[in-house]
Parts: C-alpha cells; sequence; structure tokens
C-alpha cells in the first residue's frame, strides 16, 4: 500500500528518488509518527469511562475555557494591529521602515521563556508598566490578562507574514477604478481591499490562534498558574507528568491534538482559499 | 451632477492627493498606531531584558554567567543545536529533492506530516517521547530487550541529554524542509536535468546545479532552525528533569534562576538568548536582502 502510495509516476533522468523519499519517510516515522503514535496507544490503556473523566475534570474544562478564550481574544487583537502594521509597513515610508519590519519577527526569534520572564517581570507590581497600571486598580500579572498579553506578543508576526505578501501584491488598478467610480477612500477600502485580504486575514488569524492554544513558555511565568483561575491547558498536563500520571496528560493530550489537527486541516483549506483568490487576481 | 462636467473640462487639480492613498493625517495615524503597538509590544521588551541583566553590574552580570551550571548548561544547548540542526538540514534537502523534483502519488499528505510538528503544543512534543522512552513506556512494553540493553549501557533517554536532543529534533524538524521545498518547486527540474543529460553523475549535479541555487534559502532555513533549537522550553522542559549543571539548557538555566528570586542572574543569561534573537533578526534580513537582489538578477537576465 505504502509503496505504491509513493511510487514516482514517471521515469527520470534524476537520480535518488528511492533513496532521498526514502530516508524522508524513515525519519518522518521515528521522530514524528511513531512517538506521536505512542500518544494513541497510551490513551488506548484507559477506559473509556477513565479517559472521559479526565478530560472533564473540572481543573481542565476551566483550562480550556481559558485557553480557547485567550487565544481567540489575542488572535482577534493582532489581527486589527497586524493589519495596521502590514498595511503601514507596505503602503507608506518613514524612517526606520527597515528596522521595524525586521523587529516583526521578533517573538519568532526570541526564546519563549526569555519573553516570559520578560513580560512577568515586565507586567508585574514593580515592572515598568505593572507600576503605572496598579494604582488604577488594574492587575496583570498572575490574572487571565497576563495570558492574554502573552498570547498577543507571541501572535503577532502571524498575522503580519500573512497579510503583508498578499498587500503587496494588490493590483492598484482596483483601487483606481473604485476611485474613479466615485468611491471615497473608506468605502475602497472597506469594499475592495479588504475583501481581498479577508482569506489571508483569516489565515493569520487561523496560525495565531493555534500557536497560541498550544503556547506555554512565554505564558507560565505571567499566569501564576492558579487552579481554575490561570491554569492553561498544556499547564494541566504539565502537572499530571510532574505526579507521573501519565494517563492523565496523555488524555488531555489526546483533546489538544485533535484540536489542533482540526486547525491545521482548516488552516490548509484557509491556504488554498489565499492562493486561489491570488491566481484569479493574476489572470 | 454638474462637478463632474467641469471637472472633466479644467485641467488643474484641486489637491495634490492621490485619489488612492489615503490623507496625511490618517497615514500618520495608521504609523503612529503601528509604531506605538511595535514599540509597547516588541521592543520595551526587548530593552527591559538589558536593562534587567545589567542592574546589579557589570561584575554580577559576568559572575552570573561564569556559574559552573550556566556553562553547563550553554554546553548542553550548544550541544542539542549541534546535533539537531544538521540532522534536520539533511531531512530538509531529501524531503525536498524528493517532493521538487518528482511526482508521486501522496505528496499531500506528505507535506502536511512534514508541518506537523508546528501544530503540536511544546509540552506535547515532550510527552510523546516520555510514553515511547519512560517508565513503563512503549518501548519497554514492546521490546523489553532492546530497553534493557540501554539500561545495561546506561543510555537513559528521558531525564537525560538524548531525550533533550530528541525532543529539540521535533520542534526544529519542519524548519529546513520548508524554506526548501517550496523554493526548489519553483526552480524546477530543468538544470538539473540538463547538468545530466550534459554527463554530470548524480552527485555533480547535486553539489554544483542544486546546492548554488538552493545556498540561500538552506541557510535561511539553518537560522530559523537553530534559533528555535537554542531557545526551546516547553518541549525540553518536560524530559530533561532539570538536573542544574547536568541536564538544564539555557532556556531552563533562566527559569531556575527566576524561580530562585534570582531576577537579575536570570537576566543575565537570557541577555545571552536575546541577543542571539536580534543576531538572528539581524542574519534574516540581510539573507532576505541578498535573495532580493540575486532574484532581480535573474529577473534581468
Amino acid at each position: 500500500m505504502a509503496s505504491k502510495l509513493f511510487r514516482s509516476r514517471k521515469n527520470s533522468v534524476l537520480p535518488g528518488f528511492r533513496l532521498t523519499l526514502g530516508f524522508t519517510l524513515f525519519y518522518l516515522g521515528l521522530i514524528v509518527l511513531i512517538p506521536l503514535a505512542a500518544v494513541f496507544w497510551k490513551t488506548s490503556t484507559l477506559t473509556w469511562a477513565q479517559f472521559w473523566q479526565t478530560i472533564t475534570m473540572p481543573t481542565a474544562m476551566a483550562s480550556y475555557r481559558l485557553t480557547f478564550g485567550a487565544s481567540f481574544l489575542a488572535a482577534l487583537v493582532n489581527a486589527f494591529f497586524g493589519l495596521i502594521v502590514a498595511w503601514v509597513l507596505v503602503r507608506y515610508e518613514f524612517f526606520g521602515k527597515k528596522i521595524v519590519d525586521s523587529l516583526v519577527d521578533l517573538p519568532f526569534a526570541l526564546p519563549t521563556a526569555v519573553a516570559g520572564i520578560t513580560l512577568a517581570s515586565l507586567y508585574g507590581q514593580n515592572g515598568w508598566i505593572g507600576q503605572l497600571l496598579t494604582p488604577l486598580g488594574i492587575k496583570v500579572a498572575n490574572t487571565q490578562i497576563g495570558i492574554f498579553i502573552a498570547l498577543t506578543f507571541i501572535g503577532l508576526p502571524f498575522i503580519v507574514r500573512t497579510v503583508q505578501p498578499i498587500l503587496e501584491d494588490l493590483d492598484p488598478e482596483l483601487e483606481e477604478a473604485a476611485a474613479s467610480l466615485g468611491a471615497n477612500r473608506w468605502q475602497v477600502f472597506w469594499r475592495v481591499i479588504l475583501p481581498m485580504l479577508t482569506p489571508a486575514l483569516l489565515t493569520g488569524f487561523a496560525l495565531a490562534f493555534a500557536r497560541a492554544l498550544g503556547e506555554y513558555g512565554s505564558v507560565i511565568f505571567i499566569a501564576g498558574n492558579i487552579p481554575m483561575k490561570t491554569q492553561i491547558t498544556p499547564v494541566i498536563i504539565m502537572g499530571e507528568l510532574d505526579m507521573f500520571d501519565y494517563g492523565k496528560a496523555t488524555a488531555i493530550a489526546v483533546v489538544m491534538l485533535v484540536v489542533s489537527f482540526v486547525l491545521l486541516l482548516s488552516i490548509n483549506v484557509l491556504q488554498w482559499w489565499t492562493n486561489r483568490y491570488n491566481t484569479t487576481n493574476l489572470a | 451632477m454638474t462637478p463632474v462636467a467641469t471637472t472633466f473640462h479644467t485641467p488643474h487639480r484641486v489637491g495634490h492627493r492621490r485619489s488612492t492613498s489615503e490623507p496625511p493625517a490618517v497615514r500618520w495615524l495608521l504609523i503612529g498606531v503601528a509604531l506605538a503597538f511595535m514599540a509597547l509590544f516588541l521592543v520595551l521588551p526587548l530593552v527591559f531584558v538589558f536593562s534587567q541583566a545589567f542592574a546589579k553590574g557589570i561584575g554580577f552580570y559576568f559572575k552570573t554567567l561564569n556559574d559552573p551550571n550556566a556553562w553547563s548548561a550553554i554546553k548542553l544547548t550548544l550541544t542539542a543545536a549541534a546535533i539537531a540542526v544538521p540532522l534536520n538540514c539533511v531531512f530538509g534537502v531529501c524531503a525536498a529533492w524528493a517532493i521538487a523534483k518528482f511526482d508521486f502519488r501522496g505528496k499531500n499528505i506528505l507535506l502536511t506530516l512534514i508541518d506537523l510538528p508546528f501544530s503540536v503544543s511544546p509540552v506535547i512534543a515532550g510527552l510523546i517521547y516520555v510514553l515511547v522512552f519512560g517508565a513503563q513506556g512503549w518501548l519497554g512494553l514492546k521490546f523489553p530487550q532492546f530497553a534493557d540493553w540501554l539500561t545495561d549501557h546506561n543510555f537513559n533517554v528521558i531525564f537525560a541529554v538524548p531525550g533533550i536532543v530528541l525532543a529539540t529534533i521535533f520542534v526544529t524538524f519542519p524548519f529546513v524542509a520548508r524554506e526548501l521545498i517550496p523554493l526548489m518547486q519553483a526552480q524546477g527540474r530543468t538544470e538539473e536535468e540538463a547538468a545530466r543529460v550534459l554527463g554530470a553523475s548524480g552527485w555533480q549535479t547535486f553539489w554544483r546545479v542544486t546546492v548554488p541555487n538552493i545556498k540561500w534559502g538552506l541557510i535561511y532555513g539553518v537560522i530559523l532552525c537553530n534559533a528555535r533549537a537554542m531557545g526551546e522550553f516547553g518541549a525540553v522542559s518536560v524530559v530533561s528533569g532539570k538536573i542544574r549543571g547536568q541536564t538544564n539548557t539555557i532556556p531552563l538555566h533562566i527559569e531556575a534562576l527566576y524561580d530562585d528570586y534570582n531576577f537579575t542572574g536570570a537576566f543575565a543569561v537570557a541577555s545571552l538568548l536575546a541577543f542571539l534573537a536580534l543576531i538572528t533578526l539581524g542574519l534574516k534580513t540581510w539573507v532576505e536582502h541578498k535573495n532580493a537582489a540575486l532574484n532581480e538578477i535573474e529577473l534581468s537576465k
């Protein structure tokens, strides 16, 4: 079955098909597929009742709500500000633009533990920002707001980097046509530009959301990890692992994996949609 | 209705603004909002890391970095990256060669599977290796002789260096492949086919035709792969056991210092990784610049 699936359809003068594909499949299987399959193997050692009880325990349920809610909000805020950043970087000229453009990727490049302790200290009671917020009665560290801030930090590049290339390739003639037909600038943006950016925005949103769901390092320091209040789902898994309860940890991991796979699938569909939009524009 | 006719007849323009740009006020407002957002979320944290790192002076900074536990963490991080990056590089080149130069069924499935590690939470990335190699793990139950042989030879995976290396390989798995696959697909196979027809061997074709073509993409992938390998926290945290001076990587050492309320020490070590992040961004921009220049030469040919 597998050999039939991965057989080259036509003869090529180029060598190395068997070797490279063979190594690719071997390495993929060894590093990714077999270990991932262990999750489902471990789950099968639990009874259905045990599995259900674990994934619906109150601390887990609270963590799903928190993780989903904070990730969704963070991705939403990023979609708004990310669009503005992408717009400004593509359309306007200003001093230091190149540096700003490179800095967008900082959350990708900065290790999550560094981001974690930095945000926790920055927004802590004595931190630069925390000091300003405390008199206003706003607490960020050890609250759900802190989790939202950390997830916003790590999600920004996803939106900017998916919207930016599409914005660069937009045909100016479409905007000129709309303007010549009497549309004002806001109408051109709302009715012409934004609809063309929608697939890219949604893709970026989905990527940022997916990343936020699984995020661990940048969140745990600022979150305080209070059960039922500020514990994200990866922290619940970590807690079970620390108690060597691998069955429970795996059951919750299955929930996260299933959600991730569904998201991965929707992102693929969205990306196909984005590209289709692109090629129709070119044609 | 009349203005339309009059503007048609009078050639002078009312304003200097083109119909496809925004009023200056709006433009400056948007630039302001974008820069304020970036300053708050990106620049401020970066400045904060370095200012906290030197909060107790330069002496304390170097004392923290010169600690044996810090050195052991740096060595372990470099070791893990030195194994993970080349392996993922070889994998990336192989996968890209098979996918870009040949047609076969199941290609899309393979592409999705290669991306899989990106959509798995780091904590789960660590967990899967615990389930395979850990106590009562899959390996011990299915292949007890092999597991015993590993134990007899003092080769532990979990809570030891091999587990850290495996977890690092997993989280950085797609980086190089992801850069090379679209690049090599866009380049097609005509140049390699020409080389073969002219009598070059497979290896000659690869080294003299393919490698020069994919050089910048490969460097780009390696830079990103390395940054993630050195900075990974969640996955490594699960498999390491966090034994100070033995199985702590740089990010885990930062956590240990932070948990000891040695904040300045934590930020001193963190400044190393923040510096690495800045170098990564700089190199990345440089490669992108090089690549853009190269593409322009290609187009003008």
